[in-house]
């Protein structure tokens, strides 16, 4: 099963690679990965999605807490939460099929950022399933090129 | 004042109460080593490969039951120590390794004898750092002797670039160390001891499984009192021999795939395993699915990870074994719900089960008038020393004859590479054993293949006046390996044969120490007697009956209990 996991962690040189070597060393999925600062200087947060049954699952975030510059480790996968991720897709849009991508564009409040003479660059986000349904249908009418983030997360508030 | 890095380093090891730092120099600890000329506080043991450098500190720590350090230059002298780091990271010894650097203008320009020694360490050490600022450089001293001794012990390394050393700084005041992101839980949680105590009472036939974290916190007492006070048998992986006497009536000796018949037999009986600082380890366990399959499991472990790693556990407790163990003992104590002599009576026939096992399938060898049998060697080394000698192993069939037939009583007196099993620990683990006990009987258990891997130590032990004894079991093979194609590849000996050996004794004399050979049994006493009354360092080459093997044998991804038997 699919799981989301938050990481807070001590922003030191070399911290990223000893999480991403945690899991090459220890033969862990990673699906995707992000990571950027938080409101608290020398803090980042890391959201990465990984696959695996509950007991790898639970070595995954044991193993990542006891990396010293780990300070919180979180599986929000049970937990309510927002995802989202952002996609930057190069699309053909030739006379024919332009309208066909706007539409497309439109059914997901994507956004054209880039014309053009015979493609667009639309932008979507959304959660990874909304943006990968995107790609889905865009593919027929010819991606060119495709840029997507890794999924970042956060618990909705409780009421 | 300010003062030089190197100068700050030197005050920290001082502040740390280190007396002892194993190493060899190199250019980018020229001014460190400068320092230490000047210094009368630290004993600095030039080793002659920075691999034994990084064994000697692994065994020294293990002795005094603290840190071991080592120094050594960038490079190829930080390359040489990876073996050493990565075998203390998987046996939890807390040593810290200082590595020399390039100046920190020229990292990562592929400069002369630059290696980014934090970044292959990254795996094999507890926590690592590179000190770029030399503001930073007594802080992260003082954090990675607090990382390496405490919670779960284990390797820290710190590079060092040149103009670090050189640069000048202020030493700030010490003052004790409070990291937000590391904080080791050693108190266990009452309810799970309540919970476990419970389950203990509850048990008819309880194993008291125990490993290295029994040694690495102190806790051999606690342990003897908890298995004495309800009668509980007790079998140790190798990295747990003497965590509990092992000529006690409980002790069961070691466990696994070259176990004891009556450890394998009652791990795979018993109704209730409590695991104490120990991990499942795949040696330990055989087929996973046959490990202890009708028990249930406590596991007190420092470590989270370790707990439901491999096996599946039904009480975890995440603690230091030594407060785990003394809060079990105390509810014990204090329970109503427990008497001494009740448990007792009830524990009979599980005992008497143990003891059947026992007599069935005793640890034994065939016995042999005309050529030396290793376990008799191991035997007499016992006999001869009292059981009283700090002992170390190479690693194969010696360490095996060793762990089974050195009956270890006390903690601390056993050193040996366990978890990554590396040939060449034994002699090099010997001088810093020696080091820390100057006075203790110092002998490593070695096989004729490994003890050429640290050899050139030799002139370290002569040196620094170690007179560590060396009792190679000679058998001409690489002996471990020889026995799995025996059994496992129709006596295929592929690269096994030493064809061409040295003259040990030869080879000790060329070092100016003392060398002795035995061919017949009858040789072996007198030879171990002339070692242990030589003031020198000694190779006793003992000429054995080349196609012995280690027995119990569980065959690799077999269950415990489909063991080999003499
Ligand atoms: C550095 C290293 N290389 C290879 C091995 C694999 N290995 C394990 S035991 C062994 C044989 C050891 O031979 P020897 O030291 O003579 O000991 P014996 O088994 O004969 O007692 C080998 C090659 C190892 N453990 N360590
Ligand atoms: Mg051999």
């Amino acid at each position: 099963m699919r799981h989301t996991i938050s990481v807070l962690l001590q922003n030191k040189p070399g911290v990223l690679s000893r999480i991403t070597g945690l899991f090459s060393g220890r033969g862990f999925n990673i699906e995707s990965l992000s990571v950027a600062q938080t409101l608290e200087p020398g803090l980042s947060c890391l959201t990465l999605m990984t696959s695996g049954d509950s007991q790898i699952v639970e070595q995954i975030t044991k193993q990542l807490h006891k990396l010293i510059d780990v300070i919180k480790v979180t599986d929000i996968t049970e937990t309510d939460y927002v995802e989202r991720e952002m996609a930057l897709i190069r699309v053909k849009a030739e006379s024919t099929t332009r309208a066909e991508v706007l539409r497309i564009t439109d059914i997901f409040r994507g956004r054209v950022v880039d014309v053009g003479a015979k493609s667009y660059a639309i932008e979507v986000t959304g959660s990874c399933g909304k943006v990968q349904a995107c790609v889905d249908l865009l593919r027929p009418i010819g991606i060119q090129e495709i840029v997507r983030t890794g999924t970042i997360a956060m618990t909705r508030s409780t009421k | 004042m300010k003062i030089t890095g190197a100068q700050a380093l030197l005050k920290c090891l001082e502040e740390q109460k280190v007396d002892t730092v194993f190493g060899f120099p190199g250019g980018a600890v020229i001014d460190l080593y400068d320092e230490i000329l000047q210094s009368d506080k630290l004993t600095h043991v030039l080793v002659r490969h920075e691999q034994a450098a990084v064994h000697a500190a692994d065994a020294y720590a293990r002795v005094i039951g603290d840190v071991g350090v080592a120094l050594v230059t960038s490079g190829p002298g930080a390359t040489n120590t990876v073996t050493g780091i990565a075998s203390a990271y998987l046996d939890s010894i807390p040593i810290v390794v200082f590595t020399g650097q390039v100046p920190t203008g020229l990292i990562g320009n592929d400069a002369f004898q630059e290696v980014d020694i934090v970044g292959i360490t990254r795996p094999c050490t507890k926590h690592n750092y590179l000190v770029k600022d030399v503001k930073d450089l007594v802080p992260t001293i003082r954090e990675a002797f607090y990382l390496a001794r405490t919670g779960r012990p284990g390797p820290v390394l710190i590079d060092l670039p040149k103009d670090v050393m050189a640069a000048m700084v202020n030493f700030p005041a010490p003052k004790p160390v409070k990291m937000r992101t590391y904080q080791p839980t050693y108190k266990p949680h009452p309810g799970q001891i309540e919970k476990a105590c419970k389950k203990i009472l509850q048990a008819k036939r309880p194993v008291l499984y125990i490993g290295g974290g029994v040694i690495a916190s102190k806790a051999h007492e606690e342990v003897t009192e908890l298995a004495r006070k309800l009668d509980i048998p007790v079998t140790m992986t190798l990295m747990g021999l003497g965590g509990f006497p092992g000529t006690d009536p409980l002790a069961m000796g070691m466990l696994g795939m070259h176990g004891t018949y009556y450890s394998n037999m009652a791990v795979a009986r018993c109704d209730l395993l409590i695991g104490v600082g120990a991990r499942f380890d795949d040696r330990v366990t055989g087929r996973i699915d046959a490990f202890a399959p009708h028990a249930e499991i406590i596991h007190i472990d420092i470590d989270p990870t370790s707990i439901s790693k491999n096996v599946e556990v039904d009480i975890p407790i995440v603690a230091d074994c030594k407060h785990a163990l003394a809060a079990m003992n105390t509810w014990f104590d204090r329970s109503d719900l427990f008497n001494e002599e009740d448990e007792k009576e009830k524990r009979q026939p599980w005992l008497e089960q143990i003891d059947e096992w026992k007599a069935e399938h005793p640890l034994s060898y065939a016995k042999d008038t005309n050529k030396i049998k290793p376990q008799f060697v191991v035997e007499k080394l016992h006999e001869l020393t009292g059981g009283d000698a700090i002992i170390t192993t190479e690693v194969g069939q010696n360490q095996m004859w060793a762990a089974q037939f050195y009956h270890f009583n006390h903690p601390r007196a056993f050193m040996t590479s366990g978890g990554l099993g590396v040939m060449g620990y034994g002699f090099p683990a010997a001088i810093g054993a020696q080091m820390a006990a100057r006075d203790r009987t110092v002998i490593d258990i070695a096989g004729d293949g490994s003890i050429q891997m640290n050899i050139q130590e030799l002139a370290t032990a002569k040196q620094y006046n170690c007179p560590v004894k060396i009792a190679i079991l000679n058998n001409n093979y690489l002996g471990m390996v020889r026995q799995w194609q025996e059994l496992f590849y129709d006596k295929r000996y592929s690269a096994t044969t030493l064809d061409v050996a040295p003259d040990f004794v030869l080879l000790a004399e060329a070092y100016g120490a003392v060398g002795l050979r035995a061919t017949k049994p009858d040789e072996v006493e007198p030879v171990i007697k002339e070692a242990l009354a030589t003031d020198n360092v000694v190779i006793m080459d003992f000429v054995i009956d080349r196609e012995e093997g280690v027995y119990p044998m569980v065959p690799a991804g077999k269950a415990t209990t489909e063991m080999l038997l003499v």
